[in-house]
């Protein structure tokens, strides 16, 4: 089937022998912000900031037409920087693999990136004395994605990969002051973690059983490894994968995570680090593509299954703007995850998902933070409503977005999703209608909260006139600068266009890194499923329209409701239950801990010491100072000697 | 007597801190000048440690630098100096910690009746005992030195320190007072078993090695123990571990520092020089034990130091959790694992060295150690705040930062022999980032708060809004104290970037450590086979 | 003449003055007492040395003759203080010297 992924590296040359420097412009960018401080950066922070990812975007151009230009077989090059951890036979370096994967991923990152860089000029020029520490952590969030993509083996992936989650720390928690913030940095980080353990242990196994971690190692001798081992190694990589990308059961961090500044969010939480995931099952496509790696897969499908209907569901019911928007990424992270959980008849696909929701999900970030901006930092959606005359070109591209992520036809996101659809009506037998079905009602579920969320924002009557914001100002929307709407448009018409443009070319570019696309009869034909689909979304839409556009919408959320909403309102116990299983009995064990440390532990060794001093307390009232008694002791102990010496004598 | 053309530099290190020390007390009348001969002796053996590592030839024989001269020749006691890779890299490291010491506690208030003079020279002093602990190649030397650097500690922890400093220094010199004398009597084990078998007795490390090793197992396992526990209550292993938190809680930052960073290391650099060469069967018979503690340790230190309402006994906690990954590496017995634990005995040394200063600068501003009467410090020192995170970013181990290099070692190298303990240690990483982070959250994040915080403002009735009077009261990092960061941050990123410098003076040390104690890496490329 | 009544003479007298010594309270009394168990002692070990033919036992007499000489003037002298400074000579009234 697929070219041997493994076999065919080339060492770089031409313009992609210079690789670092990709890396190295966002690096030196935030090194340089961080170390001015923020007064002496404070006129040109912004501009450094943005220049830096522009140049690398640039470069990244650079190295894709040149590498077009080669035969599909050569297009995999690997680029040694320096060895980083050599220590006996285990040999990590810091290496750059350029292929079209990675390639691709350079384009996406640093193209949005360079994008909402940007739009942060405008949207961050409320707080000008911050700005260029921002822009620092922008920077290192574009350093450390673009390692993570760039790396030639998985320390490297490792590396790029907790950079990025410092990156998405440092900017969740952006807004010092706010303790929710702090506290839900705190959350991603450590849920992140929590998936890193799988990632981490992934790596060891691979080094105790192959003796190697790079690509090019593991891709070689993964194959000759037993079922159990392969298994084991798809199954902690996919726990990595579902930190990282929000997924099933490590999801509750995404929505938190909006606590953030939005272009934080439309990068980091929508477009580039989240979909960090679907990278790596991708990028070890030649694990998972193995035969005795079936059961990992299914279990990668039923994530990415379970998870896009988890996160529609969840969406219908929240009323902050944001966070639909972050159940929405976590239910089009599960499109991707199970579109690439689906093997070689699914890899370009969810990667074509990716690159599409990364244009869309960016662009409805930015709309959402363009209102947001206009509206006092208001996120609550009930309190909006018939903005579009206010903000017309917001809501122009936010509408194109919105279309192109339900799947209006011939829009971006109903090439992507149609093709994951179809692609999971391919499975045999049950499977193909558990996960065709699951995709198809997903559909129907994007359409239904995506329209609530359209209309109660930018259709139906002004709810906020007459209200005001929390720090008790009116509300006067505005269309946002320039610096804002421009990466907007920019973005819609990649909502438009890019479904069309990469889906006939993605699938043949990407051949050398995760192999052909395998065709394969369906359940269903293809026409079909573009039916299906098409009607799933009107229908969705049309009840959300029916619902939503007709009639007053209450401004103060409405609490009598039936229990499958107030189960979404409360993320269907996802948190509840991260509470109940660790939270809790951590900080438990912790107290209990702290008390054995203190009173067990510490209480045995200053017992013994107290014992001590207290029974030489009480033997020293034996001295009594009177001499006849000292006299009648000696007396008593000689007898005893006499005794003893007598018995030992004539015993 | 043997010595190499070379063995000055190991004399110089020896004897430039003890000069130090003795011109620094005979100067402690006039404060400046003390500090400043203190600060330029410690410069001067930072610089001779530089050159020790120039001279250092990783490639070469086992012991280096080294002199051998009688001492008690009826015993066959000598003075023996040498280094390896693994006693030079922490003979750096505490000629890189005691200047940035000394520059941490240029402005500490002492307790009333002490000098800054008489502080630095017991520093340096220490300092002095420390190296010779590190480069003694005699075994009875090496005890002597072992218990004699206690001394200084001990006035440097009872006469310095917090309220309850005496009870802390005391604790602190019976802990480690008793386990030195359950080692003497292994050492005295170890000279007669030497008796025995040479017909001559003798200290020396070099001859005791292939004695002892080839001793019947029962004979090992006793002296094991007696080895082993003298370390595990220095290092200090769960369960004795309890005299750390105290002597760090009372002791001045700057002493902290050398506890934990230095006097700490001495352990597991003893599990390194003599466990696994002397006893290597006992070593691997009992591998269960210390594996066992050292899993236990990072989960318990982890929930503990979690636990934790105070900075500096959360610093201890945090130590005691590092020290299981330490002794994890070394009794898993690999390449990687051993070279990670000396990698990450650099290491902790350097990002708990930093944790410690830059909590030390906090607890400065704030007048209290208690985490509670802290709260959105950030606001006010957000350079503080960025070396704090950064401090906890390297202690959490983030790719990056020197600690990864380490811990990442220790780990990928334990998990072919020790899969269970790896995983219980792995978990431990998620645990470190919930104690940074959450530390991080309660002084830094969130709105100004806290005793410390709003006292400092002029208490909650003040006439000025809190945010203005704590930014007056509380001031960002001064010029001296980024001056003493810096250097520690540059070392947390560079060898976080490219620790191959350490690395390829580790390593030869390892594999000849490894391949005294007959051990085989479990995972190995074709080439590298049978190098013993 | 048989020893053995030397013996029991000795061991009488020391039993007399060990009972003295545990009895009595005057530090006059108690020492003479001491000074009877010495000499009870000195008793047998005379016997003892004609017993065995040999010289020993009497030299160790001597000794025991010297050292308790020194005794006494040692003994006296800090009874001798004791009663000036506390106008008694009782033994349980000098307990001063304890825990």
């Amino acid at each position: 089937m697929s070219i041997n992924l493994a076999a065919e590296v080339a060492p770089a040359t031409g313009a992609a022998s210079q690789a670092w420097l990709l890396l190295a412009l966002p690096a030196l960018g935030a090194a340089v912000l961080l170390l001015a401080g923020r007064r002496r950066a404070q006129g040109w922070g912004h501009l450094l900031g943005s220049a830096t990812v522009l140049g690398a975007f640039v470069y990244g151009l650079v190295l894709f037409f040149e590498s077009t230009g080669l035969s599909p077989d050569q297009r995999t090059q690997d680029l040694l920087l320096f060895e980083w951890i050599p220590v006996g036979s285990l040999d990590v370096d810091i290496a750059l693999r350029i292929d079209p994967l990675s390639l691709t991923f350079v384009l996406l990152i640093t193209g949005v990136g360079a994008l909402i860089h940007i739009y942060s000029i405008g949207y961050m020029g409320h707080e000008r004395e911050d700005r260029s520490r921002f822009f620092a952590y922008l920077n290192l969030f574009i350093a450390a994605m673009l390692l993570l993509v760039l790396g030639n083996g998985f320390v490297t992936l490792y590396f790029g990969w907790e950079g990025v989650g410092l990156a998405s720390y440092l900017l969740i928690g952006w807004y010092q002051g706010r303790g929710y913030a702090a506290t839900a940095a705190k959350k991603a980080f450590l849920m992140n973690r929590v998936g890193d353990v799988g990632l981490a242990l992934a790596i060891f196994l691979m080094f105790k059983t192959m003796g190697t971690t790079s690509y090019a190692g593991v891709f070689e001798q993964i194959g000759g490894q037993s079922t159990a081992v392969v298994v084991a190694i798809g199954l902690l990589l996919l726990l990595g994968a579902c930190g990282k990308s929000g997924q099933f059961p490590l999801q509750a961090w995404l929505p938190d995570a909006m606590a953030g500044p939005t272009p934080v969010s439309a990068l980091i939480h929508a477009a580039t680090m989240v979909t960090a995931g679907v990278y790596l099952i991708a990028r070890s496509s030649p694990i998972y593509s193995l035969p005795q790696a079936a059961d990992a897969r299914l279990v990668v499908m039923i994530v990415g299954a379970f998870t896009l209907l988890l996160g529609c569901v969840i969406g219908c019911a929240y009323d902050d703007f944001k966070k639909v928007l972050a159940y929405s990424t976590v239910s089009q992270i599960g499109y991707m995850m199970l579109a690439v959980g689906l093997g070689p008849a699914g890899y370009a696909f969810g990667i074509l998902h990716l690159l599409t929701h990364g244009f869309f999900k960016a662009g409805l970030f930015l709309g959402a933070g363009s209102v947001m901006h206009g509206m006092n930092d208001e996120g609550d959606i009930r309190r909006m409503g018939g903005l579009w005359k206010k903000m017309p070109i917001t809501f122009a591209t936010f509408a194109l977005g919105y279309l192109a992520l339900i799947g209006f036809p011939f829009l971006s996101g109903y090439f992507s999703k149609d093709e994951i659809i179809y692609a999971a009506f391919g499975e045999e037998g049950w499977r193909g209608w558990v996960f065709g079905g699951a995709a198809l009602l997903g559909a129907l579920l994007t359409a239904f909260y995506m329209t609530r969320l359209l209309v109660l924002v930018f259709l139906g009557k002004p709810r906020w006139e007459g209200l005001k914001s929390e720090d008790g100002k009116d509300y006067h929307p505005h269309e946002s600068p320039s610096t804002m709407t421009i990466p907007m448009i920019i973005l819609a018409f990649g909502s438009v266009a890019a479904g069309g443009i990469l889906a006939t070319m993605l699938p043949e570019w990407l051949e050398p890194s995760v192999g052909a696309v395998a065709e394969r009869e369906g359940l269903v034909s293809h026409g079909m499923v573009a039916v299906m689909a098409t009607v799933a979304m009107v229908i969705g839409a049309g009840l959300a329209y029916l619902l939503f556009a007709r009639g007053e919408q209450p401004v103060e959320r409405p609490q009598r409701v039936s229990w499958p909403v107030r189960a979404a309102r409360a993320d269907l116990y996802g948190n509840h239950l991260n509470e109940a299983l660790f939270a809790k009995p951590g900080t438990w064990l912790t107290r209990a801990l702290v008390f054995v440390d203190n009173r067990g532990v510490d209480g045995l060794v200053n017992g013994i010491a107290a014992g001590l001093g207290g029974s030489s307390g009480r033997l020293r009232r034996t001295q009594t100072g009177f001499v006849r008694s000292y006299a009648l002791s000696m007396l008593g102990g000689s007898i005893l000697v006499i005794a003893a010496l007598l018995m030992v004598r004539f015993a | 007597m043997t010595s190499t053309a070379d063995s000055w530099v190991l004399w110089a290190l020896l004897a430039v801190p003890l000069v130090g020390a003795a011109v620094t007390v005979a100067l402690r009348g006039n404060d400046k000048t003390a500090k400043l001969a203190a600060l330029a002796f410690s410069v001067v053996e930072l610089v001779l440690a530089g050159v020790a590592w120039s001279l250092y030839d990783p490639a070469g024989e086992r012991l280096q630098l080294g002199t051998t001269l009688d001492w008690i020749p009826a015993f066959g006691v000598h003075i023996a100096w040498g280094v390896d890779g693994i006693a030079l890299v922490m003979i750096a490291v505490i000629a890189l910690l005691v200047p940035i010491v000394i520059g941490a506690g240029w402005a500490d208030r002492l307790p009333e009746g002490r000098t800054k003079g008489g502080f630095f020279a017991l520093i340096l002093l220490e300092q002095a005992l420390t190296v010779g602990v590190f480069a003694a190649t005699d075994v009875f030397l090496f005890y002597v030195l072992f218990e004699i650097m206690l001394i200084p500690m001990y006035f440097l922890i009872g006469s310095y320190g917090g309220a309850n400093r005496q009870y802390a220094a005391v604790k602190f010199f019976l802990y480690s007072f008793l386990g030195g004398l359950i080692m003497l009597a292994s050492v005295i084990a170890a000279y007669s078993l030497a008796s025995d078998t040479l017909g001559q007795g003798t200290f020396l490390w070099e001859e005791l090695v292939p004695v002892v090793s080839a001793a019947p197992l029962t004979t090992q396992i006793w002296i094991f123990f007696g080895f082993f526990i003298a370390f595990a209550v220095k290092a200090p292993l769960v369960p004795v571990h309890t005299w750390l938190p105290d002597a760090t809680a009372e002791a001045p930052m700057g002493v902290a520092v050398l506890l934990v960073g230095i006097l700490d290391k001495v352990g597991t650099f003893g599990f390194l020089r003599f466990l696994l060469p002397m006893t290597p069967d006992a070593s691997k018979e009992l591998s269960w034990l210390v594996l066992l503690l050292a899993a236990v340790g990072v989960i318990y230190g982890s929930l503990l130091a979690a636990g934790q309402s105070d900075m500096k006994r959360f610093v201890a906690y945090v130590s005691i959790a590092h020290f299981g990954f330490i002794a994890l590496g070394i009794f898993a017995f690999s390449t990687q694992s051993l070279t990670g634990s000396v990698t990450y005995m650099v290491n902790h040394s350097i990002a708990t060295g930093m944790l410690i200063l830059v909590l030390g600068m906090v607890i400065f501003r704030g007048g209290s150690a208690r985490i509670a009467d802290y709260g959105g410090m950030a606001k006010l020192t957000p350079v503080l705040a960025g070396m704090l995170l950064i401090a906890g970013l390297s202690s959490m181990s983030l790719p990056g930062t020197n600690s990864f290099i380490s811990e990442f070692l220790v780990l990928i190298g334990s998990f072919p022999n020790a899969p269970v303990h790896t995983i219980i240690a792995t978990v431990g990483m998620v645990l470190a980032a919930l104690y940074v982070l959450w530390l991080y959250q309660r002084i830094m994040q969130g709105p100004l708060r806290g005793d410390a915080i709003v006292g400092a403002a002029g208490g909650p009735g003040a006439v000025v809004a809190p945010e203005v009077g704590a930014r007056k009261a509380i001031a960002d990092l001064s010029g001296r104290e980024k001056l003493v960061l810096a250097p520690l941050v540059l070392l947390v990123v560079a060898l976080g970037i490219f620790p191959k410098p350490v690395l390829d003076t580790v390593e030869p040390s390892v594999a000849a450590t490894m391949c005294e104690a007959g051990l085989v890496d479990p995972v190995q490329s074709d080439e590298e086979q049978a190098q013993c | 003449m048989t020893p053995t009544y030397y013996l029991l003479l000795s061991a009488l007298l020391f039993t007399i003055g060990a009972v003295g010594v545990l009895v009595r309270r005057n530090a006059i009394v108690v020492f003479m007492c001491i000074e009877l168990m010495l000499n009870a002692v000195n008793l047998s070990l005379v016997t003892f040395a004609r017993i065995n033919g040999s010289l020993d036992g009497q030299v160790m007499a001597f000794f025991v003759m010297v050292v308790a000489a020194a005794e006494v003037v040692v003994g006296l002298a800090i009874i001798m203080s004791i009663f000036r400074t506390r106008r008694t000579a009782s033994v349980d009234d000098a307990n001063l010297l304890k825990y």
